[in-house]
């Protein structure tokens, strides 16, 4: 294996969700470039609540096979290791063990041989239910405050590890070839293999935080990007030639889905940007420095959840009629309230019915700025309730008031709306909602991260 | 120069918006240059005020807001009106809820 010598770690990442493919032939000019280390992230909770709450993963079980087998086919000739974290997108013990599965399955199908560390991240419900009387769980951001009710409704915790997990498996078992985490912040893998190696966490946990979004960094946007971390500065470089690293590029990336601009917590601190320096090294690449590391004291750790909240059942209907479209919110208000008065016998607080309405508000809602409707709407609505039976059978009561109901000045009499698709009420399953976002204090940062080592 | 009212999608090389987590969403305004950056800062019109008058917020839930002349760039923080993908969403990643800004005008001399 490739070490770091004292002047140099470099580290080369992919994509930025593994999952999504990537170009290998910028993968393999990369492997020319001898790095240290492979790292990628699959995590994300972008895409929503519905991977932690039911256990769907972000993509499809055959993108992650094509993904992984090339990093272990890189793994293989080079020997150098491959860390992936976040499994399946939610990082849960169960994803963790489906790319276990996926690494040992490509692995058999291959004849390859090599140790492989699993990094578990589900946290003990108890233990959450203990620290949140201790005191020790705070919501993080605009979330409301956690109580037991909710601890018990998600399906599943986790916790968003830091660098430590992946230092211990690295060490503590010889020759660690392959590790798959649980749920991690995205810039861990990276920011691990450099501390390991002794450069500084602030300007390894900064790279990390470029690289776990692959290429997004460069101009135009791409997937394949190579770091060299050094002693007081690191660089960053895409691998496809027709992509480029700048100053402005590399430094406006911290915005991207960020809170705030230059100070990015994650676990055990804060990397503060403030007085970073960004300066082109080459047309394609950009060297920076300045990156400080505030660590926080206790240690915290964001844990997330999600619960399921009833199921949804929906139908889509086009509306076109001038007369119609004019008096649309009126209209929709009896027909809602038509549908209720037909239900009186399920009690209201146990359902709702909600109108999208596009070609008027369907994407601001209250906050559009535009108010006259279009010349023609697309009308989805949206009910939610205890069974999937009620869900569809409200929904099916408004689309035939909806498209019945007669209104003032009405001279279309045979129907109000134009129903593109069956099943005219599309039944969706069930809905969730995120119901933890909140930080942890904790004593060890490794002690919640059960680490599981085989010989595949 | 006469300075005429121009909305900032003319002005501005990135006008977004994007989950910040399940609970937060963040806009940026990025700026092609430092010039065009003070400009827009200097003309005083982008404001907590009018973020909050466009996006229904009040001003102390705010969660980040300001210039950043390291990057050049706007950077607005607000809580999301509901957690993400739950239901009644209308916009899972938040992607499309930058439009207000971009029809923000600034006055701005004619080309």
């Amino acid at each position: 294996m490739a070490s770091a010598s004292n002047d140099e770690i470099r580290i080369l990442t992919p994509s930025g969700m593994l999952g999504y493919g990537f170009p290998v032939d910028h993968f393999k000019m990369g492997l020319a470039l001898k790095p240290h280390a492979i790292t990628i992230d699959s995590g994300s909770t972008d895409s929503g609540p519905q991977k932690l709450g039911l256990g769907e993963m972000t993509c499809s079980r055959e993108a992650y096979v094509k993904d992984i087998e090339v990093l272990l086919e890189a793994q293989q000739a080079t020997k150098i290791p491959v860390l992936i974290s976040s499994a399946g997108g939610d990082g849960t013990n169960l994803h963790v063990d489906v790319f276990r599965d996926i690494i040992v399955e490509i692995a058999k199908r291959r004849g390859w041989s090599f140790k492989l560390a699993s990094i578990y991240a589900d946290i003990d419900k108890a233990l959450i239910s203990k620290e949140l009387k201790a005191g020790r769980v705070e919501p993080l951001g605009p979330v409301p405050p956690l109580d037991q009710r909710e601890i018990d409704a998600a399906t599943v915790i986790v916790a968003q590890m830091g660098a430590e997990p992946f230092l211990k498996a690295l060490d503590e078992s010889e020759g660690v070839d392959v590790v798959v985490s649980g749920r991690s912040y995205d810039p861990s893998p990276t920011a691990a293999m450099a501390i390991r190696a002794g450069f500084d966490p602030a300007l390894a946990w900064h790279m990390g935080k470029i690289m776990e979004c692959g290429a997004l960094c460069a101009e135009p946007v791409g997937r394949n990007v190579m770091g060299y971390l050094r002693r007081d500065h690191f660089e960053i470089e895409p691998l496809n030639p027709a992509e480029r690293c700048t100053t402005a590029s590399v430094a406006a990336h911290t915005l991207y889905e960020k809170t705030h601009p230059f100070l990015l917590a994650g676990p055990g601190g804060t990397l503060d940007l403030s007085q970073c320096k960004y300066e082109q090294v080459t047309d394609r690449r950009v060297r920076v420095s300045g990156s400080k590391f505030i660590p926080s004291n206790p240690y915290t750790v964001k844990l997330e959840g999600a619960k399921t909240a009833g199921y949804r059942s929906i139908f889509i209907a086009g509306a076109r009629d001038p007369i119609f479209i004019a008096q649309i919110d009126e209209i929709l208000a009896k027909v809602i309230a038509g549908t209720r008065a037909y239900f009186a016998d399920v009690p209201e607080e146990t359902y709702q019915i909600i109108p999208h309405l596009y070609g008027k508000n369907g994407v601001m809602g209250d906050l559009e700025p535009v108010k006259t409707p279009a010349h023609e709407l697309c009308i989805i609505v949206e009910v939610a309730a205890a069974t999937q039976a009620i869900a569809t059978a409200v929904c099916n009561k408004a689309r035939t008031s909806l498209m019945h109901s007669p209104y003032p000045g009405r001279i279309a009499t045979a129907g109000n709306i134009a129903s593109p698709f069956t099943p005219l009420e599309i039944p969706l399953g069930q809905a969730c909602e995120f119901n933890v976002y909140h930080l942890m204090k904790i004593d060890d940062p490794t002690a919640l991260f059960p680490i599981r080592y085989e010989q595949v | 120069m006469a300075l005429v009212p121009t909305p900032l999608r003319e002005i501005a090389k990135v006008v977004r918006s994007k989950n910040a987590g399940p609970f937060e969403i963040t806009l940026d305004i990025v700026f092609k240059n430092r010039e065009d950056f003070d400009a827009v800062k200097k003309s005083g019109v982008i404001t907590k005020e009018l973020v909050s008058q466009l996006y229904n917020v009040p001003t102390q839930n705010i969660i980040t807001f300001g210039f950043f002349d390291l990057v050049n760039a706007v950077k607005i923080t607000l809580p999301r009106p509901r957690p993400q993908g739950g239901i009644g969403e209308t916009d899972m990643h938040a992607a499309q809820q930058h439009v207000p800004l971009q029809e923000i005008r600034i006055p701005w001399q004619a080309v």
